[in-house]
């Protein structure tokens, strides 16, 4: 899923000051799953603005919605009559669902509630982790099912470098050295081999700077 | 192993004789008198000097500019080139511009993470990692073609260097990974600072168990302690050191005054030993700021004079 947390609600308060209504809108998807951008978010949030507002002694209107995704034209339609009645959207969305909104809804100012991070997992309760940077061109066949570009600070694709000291990443005695969980793993299944071939220079024009990139799928196009 | 380019480290290496190299770190400023100082209290008692690359991710002057002023003098550099900060496009052009002032050595590194240095807030590049720079290196001068595949006129000739750390963990990847780099191209090896000398021992044993001793130059790193306090520092803050108990002890246990004293007796015996470690080829000197040492070691460890080659 797609990682996020919450932005301090100083931060939010001021992209809002100006404003006398405002919609907190939340995501059903991985916001969700997050606990950064959900229902229960929102509630919080909003709650939280009206606080604010009534120490200031000022009448805002805050409006809460949930979607049941922000990435979608089907499901942002849904407040198309009710968004006039705002002058500004805080999305609890992730950066995609942010910027759908202001695409959608050109002359309302949609303003980020989260901090958009990474592509990753639920490690446990209250701990999410990195495992995915959209290379573009999977690797993990030829690493042991563990990613070397998202998973090692440095991005080597012949790990591990000299900084791997007792399986943790020269940056954090906290991180695991991914390098050193590709060999436990190639190790597990028994391909310690292909820890010697080397992986050749990488194309990196399928990731970020490629430029931005897109999917067209005319098998699926109506 | 043959001699394929002008490096007079390649040279002094492939006649059998044990080669000596050191270190310079740029200034973290641009006055060239600091590099050119250092080199000329080193350039007679070493055959190359390495330069660093913004290690430790600390900016300073960048590593080509200090060789050629290494160049000039007529002495012998290491291009020291990190993959951190430079994409492929960058690093081929430093290439050429090193091999424009006839600059013969290279060593092939990844770098420190941006987040020990003063830039901690910066972005890292690793468009290629140490191996791929390796083979980036020999493509450019055995094929004399750009990575994109077109020719280069005056293609570089340069002695292909790598860094080894026989101390990092998982330590069981150690040799596949020496054996990896030689696979890339690698032509000789500067290791890590040496101070646990049996572990190295076995590593260079399983390396020469795999024939690697025969096929890259193995230079082994030493580095003087000048106080328990750099001991200390070393054992627990640099990662991928292995600095063991009774290195810290002796100089703790000696005399604050004479730990300096100490810690040049222990890096001489230690070459000493070294010297009879089959499949040595040499030795890399990295007197950290301390380079005015180096004469010192190098002659009472009986790696003096050097030799002369054409």
């Amino acid at each position: 899923m797609i990682v996020a947390d919450k932005k301090p609600i100083e931060e939010i308060i001021d992209y809002v000051k100006d404003h006398q209504s405002i919609l907190v809108l939340g995501c059903n998807e991985c916001v969700t799953v997050c606990e950064a951008g959900g229902k229960k978010e929102v509630g919080l949030l909003a709650s939280a603005l009206r606080m604010h507002y009534l120490q200031q002694g000022r009448d805002v209107n805050i409006g809460e919605r949930t979607l049941e995704r922000q990435c979608d034209h089907e499901y942002l339609e849904e407040i198309r009559t009710s968004v006039d009645n705002y002058e500004a959207v805080v999305s609890l969305a992730c950066g995609v669902g942010v910027q759908f909104t202001a695409e959608k809804y050109q002359n309302l100012p949609v303003y980020p509630g989260v901090n958009t991070l990474f592509m990753g997992a639920n490690e446990m309760r209250g701990v999410w982790s990195e495992r995915c940077q959209g290379c573009g061109q999977c690797l993990l066949a030829h690493s042991g099912g563990i990613c070397p570009v998202s998973r090692c600070a440095k991005r080597i694709l012949n790990g591990p470098c000299g900084g791997s000291t007792g399986g943790k990443c020269e940056i954090s005695k906290e991180l695991p050295c991914g390098w050193q969980l590709i060999i436990d793993r190639l190790k597990a299944l028994g391909r310690m081999e292909d820890y010697e071939k080397i992986s050749p220079i990488k194309n990196w024009s399928t990731e970020r700077s490629g430029g931005p990139r897109k999917v067209v799928r005319e098998d699926l196009k109506l | 192993m043959k001699v394929k380019t002008p490096s007079k480290l390649e040279k002094i290496l492939a006649s059998g004789q044990m080669a000596v190299t050191s270190e310079c770190g740029p200034p973290r400023g641009s006055d060239p008198h600091v590099v050119t100082h250092k080199a000329e209290k080193i350039k007679n008692h070493v055959d190359a000097i390495n330069i660093t690359d913004n290690q430790t991710s600390m900016t300073r002057m960048c590593s080509l500019a200090a060789c050629i002023r290494l160049k000039l003098m007529g002495l012998e550099p290491v291009l020291q080139m990190v993959t951190r900060d430079r994409n492929r496009i960058a690093i081929q052009s430093d290439i050429l511009g090193a091999a424009s002032f006839d600059i013969n050595n290279i060593l092939c590194l990844s770098g420190d993470h941006q987040s020990f240095g003063d830039c901690a807030q910066g972005q890292n590049v690793y468009d290629l990692d140490s191996m791929q720079l390796i083979q980036t290196v020999r493509h450019m001068r055995d094929e004399g073609k750009f990575l994109g595949g077109d020719p280069i006129s005056r293609p570089p000739q340069m002695f292909v260097g790598a860094a080894e750390n026989p101390f990092a963990d998982p330590y069981e990847i150690r040799v596949p990974r020496l054996a990896k780099k030689i696979a890339a191209g690698v032509e000789f090896i500067q290791t890590q600072c040496i101070y646990n000398l049996d572990k190295f021992e076995d590593w260079m044993s399983k390396a020469r168990d795999r024939g690697l001793t025969d096929q890259a130059y193995i230079l082994a790193g030493v580095t003087p302690m000048k106080s328990a306090g750099m001991a200390k520092y070393m054992k627990n803050r640099v990662p991928g050191m292995d600095v063991p108990d009774e290195v810290v002890k002796r100089l703790a246990g000696t005399p604050k005054e004479k730990q300096a004293e100490e810690g040049i007796k222990m890096c001489i015996e230690s070459i000493q030993r070294l010297k009879e470690v089959k499949g040595i080829s040499g030795f890399h000197i990295m007197a950290i700021e301390w380079e005015e040492m180096v004469p010192e070691i190098v002659e009472r460890a009986g790696l003096y004079p050097r030799p002369v080659v054409d």
